[in-house]
């Protein structure tokens, strides 16, 4: 009961209303309505092709949309460049992991720090006093951020030659290098093997709990069902049905939507 | 904070920095030794550096492919050349106008195509060096003195008692300018504007869902590219005395490219490198000049395909860290 209450009283940090985003003749996300609250996980499911991507690629501004607004922490910020979008505090990682390759583990994540800080040019060619303090504030922050992860040992590596394990968690520890209020990820398991994807599920767990809230596109169900304050589920470009991940789990629309409109089927499962 | 700073002077003289020294000494010795053909033969070995190194910003760094460099360095040598022999102003208070003219012209020109990528971006540039070129040839409103090009350019003075007019002095001069670029670009590859153009050149749409204005930092890279450029030219033009549009050929935009290429992208060593090899090629081949470029062609393919890092790869990792600001290390 206490945790049907944590969605109706936490304020909302993320808000799509009327969402459309149409390619050509495809409305891939289609009058999509959703809510992240504060300090929660909320997941995205949906089979292949509903539009999840297509709603983080909005959201975090890589594409435009066609109708709708997003809105994040009571603010419009539907059409914003992903750059002010990120320095406005959404942070998201890649579901192809999209790390700067040939620099460090630790320029990576010190990259992340880059819309939080503020020397020019000339800031950075006369070492003003001002510019040195920020890159030591950079360097602290990444170094912290990069111990959080487990990749300590790896700092001075290039982003390339670590494993591929790693690499995810370097991609969300960048991400919260740009000190988010709602982290996206998109299908931060994909690729991992058990004992990686158990480790993510704890890491983003913590996370949660330090108030931060997580927005993630999910295929792996044990992960869904296993860290979710919050299930949302897409089917072709619209959300279909959404609730608390046990409840979600056996929504009959939810099952058709994953499985096809056979009836049998649709009973068997479970 | 304070003892670690001292701390990390102390390790300021590791045997790079003894290299670093070593390298120094030659070069302030060189000139007295050399007679004046060989101290030449280093200016313009240091005209090419301070080229690559302009180029590198943008090419290096950010990983625009920028075709037409030599248009920038055109405007710096052009602006020098009209403004001192029109108006007589003197050459060194022209070398901040140059940079600041090639500077525009690249923000103007730049700021419509910089979207563009790789290939198509490295078409426009071309287009863009070849037609500052032909607009030069053309002699617009009696300026540039079309193919003959502008003559009777001023020596660099500061009033009548410092003038730089010897081989030795353009010799110092030029790798004054050169060596505050590098202390400049070393910089600004260990600050946030360097990573921000290290991680658009990995990866574009990262750096931007990282926070990083992509088009600002392209913008960035070209002007700064185009100043250093400019003020190439202006030296380039004092000391020739005169210039010319075949000076500012396709083929010069080429040689850059093949300067930063040889040395390693955005490597600084590797641009010196690079122009050494550029600069110097055609004097130590002097006796087979017919094969020239034959050599200089299957040098190129070998490199690419045996080393196509360059010859001095940009080093991240260890040592890039160790020189990133005065930053203590607190473990390792």
């Amino acid at each position: 009961m206490a945790e049907t209450d944590l969605r109706t009283t936490t304020r909302p940090i993320l808000e799509t209303r009327n969402l459309t985003k149409i390619f050509g003749g495809l409305t891939a996300v289609n009058n999509f309505d959703s809510q992240v609250r504060e300090g929660e996980i909320c997941s995205l499911i949906g089979p292949n092709g509903a539009g999840k991507t297509t709603v983080f690629n909005v959201v975090t501004g890589i594409y435009k949309p066609e109708g709708g607004t997003v809105v994040f922490n009571g603010n419009d910020i539907t059409g914003q460049k992903p750059h002010q979008i990120v320095t406005g505090g959404i942070a998201r990682t890649f579901q192809n992991i999209r790390l700067f390759p040939n620099m460090t583990c630790l320029e990576n994540i010190m990259a992340g720090q880059h819309c939080r800080s503020s020397a020019g040019m000339w800031g950075s060619i006369f070492r003003t006093s001002h510019q040195k303090n920020e890159e030591f504030h950079i360097r602290e922050v990444a170094e912290s951020r990069i111990r959080q992860v487990g990749l300590w040992e790896s700092r001075n590596e290039l982003a390339k030659n670590i494993a591929y394990g790693s690499q995810r968690m370097l991609e969300i520890a960048r991400a919260l290098a740009t000190e988010p209020g709602l982290l996206a990820l998109d299908e931060p398991s994909s690729g991992l093997n058990p004992h990686e994807t158990e480790e993510l599920m704890v890491f983003l767990k913590s996370l949660a709990k330090e108030n931060l809230s997580i927005f993630i596109i999910e295929h792996d169900m044990n992960v869904v069902m296993g860290i979710s304050d919050w299930v949302i589920v897409m089917d072709e470009g619209a959300g279909i049905a959404e609730g608390r991940p046990e409840t979600v789990y056996h929504n009959p629309r939810v099952i058709e939507a994953y499985l096809g409109y056979d009836d049998q089927q649709a009973d068997g499962e479970n | 904070m304070e003892d670690t700073r001292t701390s990390r002077l102390n390790s300021f003289f590791s045997p790079q920095q003894g290299m670093l020294f070593a390298v120094l000494g030659i070069f302030i010795i060189y000139p007295f030794v050399a007679n004046n053909y060989y101290t030449d033969v280093a200016f313009f070995f240091g005209i090419y550096a301070l080229l690559g190194l302009s180029l590198n910003v943008v090419l290096g760094e950010v990983g625009l492919f920028d075709l037409g460099h030599a248009g920038f360095y055109a405007i710096g040598a052009y602006i020098t050349a009209i403004l001192n022999t029109k108006l007589g102003i003197p050459v060194l208070a022209l070398l901040p106008v140059s940079a600041i003219a090639a500077a525009l012209f690249a923000y103007v020109v730049c700021s419509p195509i910089i979207h563009l990528r790789g290939d198509y971006l490295c078409i426009v540039t071309i287009g863009m060096g070849e037609i500052i070129r032909l607009a030069l040839i053309n002699n617009p409103f009696d300026l540039t003195g079309g193919p003959n090009g502008v003559f009777g350019i001023d020596f660099p003075s500061l009033g009548s008692h410092f003038v730089i007019d010897s081989s030795i002095e353009y010799y110092f001069f030029i790798w004054i300018v050169v060596g505050f670029s590098i202390i400049a670009l070393i910089r600004l590859q260990n600050s946030r504007i360097g990573r921000a153009w290290n991680c658009i050149r990995e990866d574009e749409i990262a750096a931007n869902a990282n926070g990083i204005n992509v088009r600002y930092y392209k913008l960035l890279a070209f002007v700064l590219g185009a100043a250093m450029a400019g003020i190439a030219g202006n030296i380039y033009a004092s000391k020739l005395m005169c210039v010319s549009p075949e000076s500012f050929s396709f083929m010069e935009s080429c040689l850059m490219f093949c300067i930063v290429l040889i040395g390693g992208m955005g490597s600084i060593p590797g641009v010196l490198i690079g122009a050494a090899v550029i600069s110097l090629f055609p004097e130590i081949f002097r006796p087979f000049a017919l094969y020239r470029m034959l050599i200089f062609g299957t040098v190129m393919i070998l490199m690419m395909m045996f080393r196509p890092g360059g010859a001095w790869p940009r080093r991240r990792g260890g040592a890039d860290m160790r020189s990133i600001m005065n930053i203590r290390r607190k473990h390792g």
